[in-house]
């Protein structure tokens, strides 16, 4: 049987057998309270997390790059019920595929993040954890709506009672009911949206309903189908979140154990929306794109500004998400090639940065206690290492160049310069003041914990530098933002077959609606662009030259 | 891991074909390519080895590293001449490697250039950069963190090579953020202090204000070239409609940060909080002309905005005179020289407002020549006292520290302007362009430089009289050491520095005196080589009028006339009435305490912009609108329903099963309308 085949269905099954497995071991409770109880079910779970990350890298191993611009690869589609014609239909593309192998990395990571933290019902986390992976690879490859929609309600579940169960202080349970309103109404929404859809084309196929609106099949100019995209919207927006649906996220993110945090902002809205808000609804996207673009800008400007005077580490980095994510926002939404592909780009950095950051305050949590920043000072002599550690992590987030987050920035902001929707080129000036702004409170924070005198919470405590599992934890961290960040096209590469080909649909419906002409670059030579991606082209020497 | 995944890197970014095979035909270009790769690599490899194994190597061996990665990067550079002599045509070096970042329609390549304007600077950046870390053997000797300053080091001569070499706004942005990078880990050495913590930050935050103007710049530039390529850009700007004008003020905005001009000069006194060969390398020779020498690489782009240009020239100017004036009552040894740095870059931003790029990149020639000299002379200053810098508790040095004493005053007389030495001709080249150019700003840029050149000889002087004559002041067996990390050297009284110090003041004396000669200009009889050396990339944007020798020489009269000025006001006050500038002081109390308060800007700035931003964000943002419009509205949501609470009570009960109950309900409700409506 050829791999590619099955790999997508493999990699569901691993974590789901995993979480199974998991649920049969008895858990022993530690017999002194407080005490961590056995190690089984965590070691269980970091098995399970590699072997799926292993899997996943299967995907950029095999990935055709030459394949036909809007085609799935590793494809599977089977007809799962006849009527509804519900079908089990996955697929890969430029778009998912390091998304995917994001995903799979970071789960081994979450687990070692919670080795010492989770101390009492550790099995119901690692169970919740897993089933989380499955619910996350599953929103990544489904291609039938329905399905998608199936892990996208299921996802909610084990991170809610991760949030509800584990949190950090009383408030975890209002924290749990927050986000699990905040991203269920919506959902429910979005659910008649998909069944109205179905009822519209009769299918739940991403590429058939694709198909049928660029051919505007699909009662095209209706209010109906607008509403329908804005439900899909909605939808997706509270769980990026994109400005001003973040209500959850501060309460959220604070609540929530740092395995959790990792994966509840971000990535799985953005993804949504590029697959299937821009999939099914190109006119639709392209219509609100204007208001997407503002808020986007504005999501970077507010979420830096309010981080500059949160004092609550965990807030504060909260909002510094918002900020990362928004970025993403504009780049998607100005429609070109830059702004997409560094958009998609940046939804790695945001992810890798956000579960660095994370990860590094859960470490300072787990020595003193407190996430409040007033109480800490003075730390850089006796965490060396940890010191050098926030400052490689801050610099990735601020986005110096030769670090990943740069290349996403920067894409990003040229992009929404060029870009040809109607859009004021303010919003371009007010998204690149996050530059300033996020300098201002990343290295505001470092001053705070690490410089200046011993603060009074570590004269109270001894602290110890990283130990061997945290360097485990976070070395990968560091040495991925320095070769995302020098060695960019070797993602780019990938994420280009999903960009350009997206731009190019979109470009069509820009010239149909707005008068404007394409202010074309005049001097670009295509074939030095397709030979800089790695595509054969005759005419370039990339030696060397005089 | 990290060096691993380095190691990676190189084998990424060094072209292939370099590794694999290269042909008999272009061997010696190969060659020269990669000697291109390795001026920038070898400091990095410095930073990597003594920024991992540091910690544990001896302190003779992180010397021995950082020292050798920074000499072979001067040899290169050395070859680089060499093979420029042998030529004999303009030198134009190329090397282009991998793409760094790439879509489609858009790319940006790892590429260096060496041109003349690069060759200058490479050379004065291995060239005083060697000679700085040598002396910072000795000055850091005693210091914690010894491994940790020279692997920062070793990394800001990274970023500034690459700076320079790089042949697209981006990788030059690279190397711009770069060396901000270092800056700010350099200033925040002592990070034990708050001062340092805070200087290191400010310095970062400023230059991101910069930064954000030219990343603007960069992101117009690609909307109307679609390309960051100098070359394409250059070639392409005369005939292209593309707002020059914003481009070039936005470029000259990330210039103002970086090269610490008006409005964001802020941040360069501050940075005097680093150790002092800190600020010799990065904050008076190196870093801060980074924003001179990108203005003189984009003079393509400027010559087509007389506007940008007009408003270049006139921060210069006032930037020149502004520093000048608060640089007269600082009593900080390193203060004044810092406000000194300030006012001299402010020259080479005018020199660059008029059009005379080269007039600029020789300023910051023989400016790097004798500023580094001055701040490590005071380092050395600072280190016979014990970590003294309060000018008032000096005087009377020049006996005791006789090496320091000679080499400063090479210093002093060729920053204020004393004939024949480098600054005087540098500093008249520019102002003889200004009045040459025909324009009303020019005039007015001579007249404020000719202003500020005589407040220059005052502060410099007044320094020189207060450190090295008159009365002393010194605190002798120096008990108060509020210079912490000096501790170990303050018991031995006052002392000359080594010779691993002395060295290369004495190296830095000599080119401070005669580093003028290479840009004599006709007037007296020389061949302005300089200039015409860096013709071929500098070809003047503005036809320079054929003015007389008689012209030349009259301005020079005229500049020589403010020196003795300023010498002699600084002598009057000083040495033969000491007391008099106190009374003037109280006299023009007003005047006086406006300088002192550096014009309030600081304040300002932290009332008028930090301050509110904060208070927005604190007020508006996070409390009307985060607190009581997007939080405010879920809690609307959950208690106005009534049926939706009570639903929700139950649904936290925390417990499993009742959850996959709820789980199972939905999807069996999701199951019954799909057929329902099917």
């Amino acid at each position: 049987m050829n791999p590619d085949h099955s790999i997508l269905t493999l990699l569901l099954l691993t974590p789901l057998v995993g979480a199974v497995v998991l649920a049969l071991i008895p858990e022993r409770e530690a017999d002194i309270p407080g005490q961590s109880g056995s190690k089984i079910h965590a070691i269980g779970a970091l098995v399970v997390t590699l072997l799926t990350f292993l899997f996943t890298l299967h995907l950029p191993a095999h990935f055709n790059y030459a394949a036909a611009p809007g085609s799935f690869q590793f494809e599977e589609n089977y007809s799962w019920i006849t009527s509804p014609a519900i079908r089990y239909h996955l697929g890969v593309d430029g778009l998912s595929m390091w998304l995917i192998v994001l995903a799979g990395f970071l789960a081994p990571i979450g687990v070692l993040a919670s080795w010492n933290t989770i101390k009492q019902r550790s099995k119901l986390f690692y169970i919740l954890f897993l089933l989380q992976q499955v619910a996350m690879l599953g929103i990544f490859v489904a291609l039938d709506l329905f399905l998608y929609y199936g892990f996208w309600e299921f996802s909610l579940v084990p991170l809610t009672l991760l949030i509800a169960t584990f949190g950090r202080t009383e408030n975890r349970r209002r924290a749990a009911i927050k986000f699990f309103l905040y991203a269920f109404i919506p959902s429910a929404i979005l659910l008649i949206a998909i069944i109205w859809l179905y009822v519209q084309t009769n299918t739940f196929q991403l590429n058939e309903l694709h198909g049928m609106a660029l051919a505007k099949a699909i009662s095209p100019n209706s209010k109906a189908m607008l509403l329908c995209s804005i439900a899909f919207l909605v939808a997706f927006g509270v769980k990026v979140p994109i400005f001003p649906l973040h209500g959850w996220l501060q309460d959220a993110v604070s609540e929530a154990p740092t395995a959790a945090v990792m994966v509840l902002a971000g990535k799985l809205g953005l993804y949504s929306i590029l697959r299937f808000s821009f999939g099914i609804f190109p006119d639709q996207s392209h219509y609100v794109a204007p208001l997407l673009i503002a808020l986007g800008a504005v999501g970077i400007a507010y979420g830096s500004l309010i981080a500059l005077i949160k004092t609550d580490l965990k807030k504060l980095a909260a909002f510094s998400t918002l900020a990362h994510a928004s970025f993403v926002v504009l780049g998607i939404f100005t429609f070109t090639v830059a702004g997409l592909d560094g958009g998609v780009f940046q939804i790695l950095n945001e992810s890798l940065v956000g579960a660095a950051f994370f990860i590094l305050l859960g470490l300072l949590y787990e020595r003193y206690g407190t996430y409040e920043l007033r109480d800490y000072g003075g730390l850089a002599a006796r965490h060396p290492w940890m010191v050098t550690m926030f400052v490689i992590m801050t610099l990735a987030a601020v986005g110096l160049p030769m670090l990943n987050g740069f290349v996403g920035e920067f894409l990003i902001l040229s992009g929404s310069m060029q870009s040809l929707i109607a859009h004021h080129i303010l919003w371009t000036v007010v998204g690149t003041t996050g530059v300033i702004f996020g300098a201002g409170y990343m290295l505001w924070m470092i001053q705070r914990i690490f410089y200046g005198s011993l603060g009074h919470r570590p004269k109270e405590v001894t602290g110890w530098d990283l130990t061997a599992r945290e360097h485990l934890e976070l070395w990968p961290f560091a040495a991925l933002f320095l070769v995302m960040g020098v060695a960019s096209p070797l993602w780019m590469k990938a994420i280009d077959t999903f960009g350009a080909p997206t731009v190019d649909i979109n470009t069509d419906i820009t010239m149909n609606m707005s008068p404007r002409p394409a202010t074309q670059p005049t001097f670009v030579d295509p074939t030095l662009a397709s030979a800089a991606l790695g595509k054969p082209a005759p005419t370039t020497d990339k030696g060397a030259r005089y | 891991m990290f060096l691993l995944s380095f190691l990676y890197l190189l084998l990424f970014v060094i072209p292939e074909g370099n590794l694999l095979f290269a042909s008999r035909a272009t061997e010696s270009i190969m060659d020269n390519t990669n000697l291109l790769w390795l001026i920038p690599t070898l400091p990095f490899a410095g930073f990597l080895i003594n920024g991992t194994l540091g910690r544990k190597l001896p302190r003779a061996a992180v010397s021995a590293i950082a020292l050798l990665f920074t000499v072979l990067p001067a040899l290169i550079v050395a070859k680089l001449w060499l093979i420029l002599k042998a030529d004999g045509a303009p030198l134009a070096l190329q090397a282009v490697s991998r793409p760094w970042i790439a879509v489609s329609g858009f790319h940006v390549d790892f590429a260096f250039t060496v041109d003349h304007l690069t060759l200058i600077m490479l050379s004065i950046i291995t060239g005083v950069g060697f000679l700085i870390h040598i002396y910072s053997v000795g000055y850091m000797a005693y210091e914690e963190g010894f491994w940790r300053f020279f692997a920062y080091l070793n990394l800001f001569m990274f970023f500034m090579l690459v700076l320079v070499l790089s042949s697209s706004f981006l990788l030059l942005f690279v190397g711009w953020e770069g060396v901000g990078l270092a800056s700010y880990l350099l200033i925040g050495f002592y990070f034990t202090k708050d001062s340092a913590a805070n200087a290191g930050k400010k310095a970062f935050i400023v230059n991101r204000i910069g930064d954000f103007g030219f990343l603007l710049a960069m992101f117009l530039l690609i909307a109307h070239f679609g390309s960051l390529d100098f070359n394409t850009v250059f070639s392409h700007a005369a005939t292209t409609a593309a707002p020059f004008t914003a481009i070039c003020l936005l470029l000259a905005l990330g210039a103002t940060g970086k090269s610490a001009q008006i409005p964001l000069y802020v941040w360069l006194p501050d940075a005097m909080e680093g150790p002092t060969p800190v600020s010799a390398l990065i904050h008076a020779a190196t870093m801060v002309t980074a924003g001179i020498y990108m203005v003189a690489r984009c003079h393509v782009l400027f010559n087509l905005s007389p506007t940008a240009l007009a408003v270049v020239a006139c921060i210069g100017a006032a930037t020149a005179l502004l520093a000048a004036t608060i640089g007269m009552v600082q009593n900080d040894i390193k203060r004044v020289l810092a406000y000194s740095t300030v006012s001299q870059l402010g020259y080479m931003f005018m020199a660059c407002g008029v059009g005379a790029y080269s007039a600029g990149i020789f300023h910051v020639m023989t400016h790097a020549f004798f500023k580094a000299l001055l701040f490590l002379a005071a380092g050395s200053v600072i280190h016979a006292l014990g970590g003294e810098q309060d000018m008032r508790k000096m005087g009377a040095l020049r006996k005791r520290i006789p090496i320091t004493f000679w080499t400063m005053s090479a210093g002093v007389f060729a920053i204020a302007g004393f004939p024949f030495l480098s600054g005087f001709f540098s500093k008249d080249e520019i102002l003889f362009q200004a009045f040459t150019a025909g324009t009303a700003v020019g005039k007015f840029a001579w007249a404020i430089g000719v202003f500020t050149a005589f407040l220059t000889s005052f502060y410099m002087f007044r320094l020189w009289f207060k450190t090295f004559f008159g009365a002393s002041h010194v605190v002798e067996h120096n008990t108060h050491d509020h210079h912490a990390a000096h501790d170990s050297h303050g018991s031995h009284g006052v002392h000359e520095s080594p010779l691993v110090m002395t060295a290369p003041l004495m190296i830095l004396a000599v080119l401070a005196i005669i580093g003028g000669i290479v840009g004599v200009p006709t007037a007296f009889g020389g061949h302005n080589e300089f200039e015409h050396f860096l013709d071929p990339v500098l070809s003047s944007g503005h036809e320079v009028v054929a003015a007389s020798s008689g012209t030349a020489i009259a301005l020079s009269t005229v500049a020589t006339l403010a020196f003795a000025l300023g010498l002699g006001l600084a002598y009057q006050l000083y040495i033969r009435k000491p007391g008099t500038s106190r009374e003037i002081a109280k006299k023009l109390q007003p005047i006086y305490s406006l300088l002192d308060h550096k014009y309030w800007v600081d304040e300002v700035y932290n009332f008028a912009i930090v301050g509110s931003l904060l208070n927005v964000s604190r007020i508006a943002l996070s409390g009307i609108v985060d607190t009581g419009i997007v939080q405010g509205s879920i809690g609307l949501l959950s208690s106005g329903t009534g049926a939706l609470a009570s639903v929700t009570r139950r649904m936290q009960s925390g417990n499993i099963r009742s959850y996959a109950g709820w789980l199972a309900l939905g999807a069996a409700a999701v199951i019954a309308i799909t057929i329902f409506i099917h």
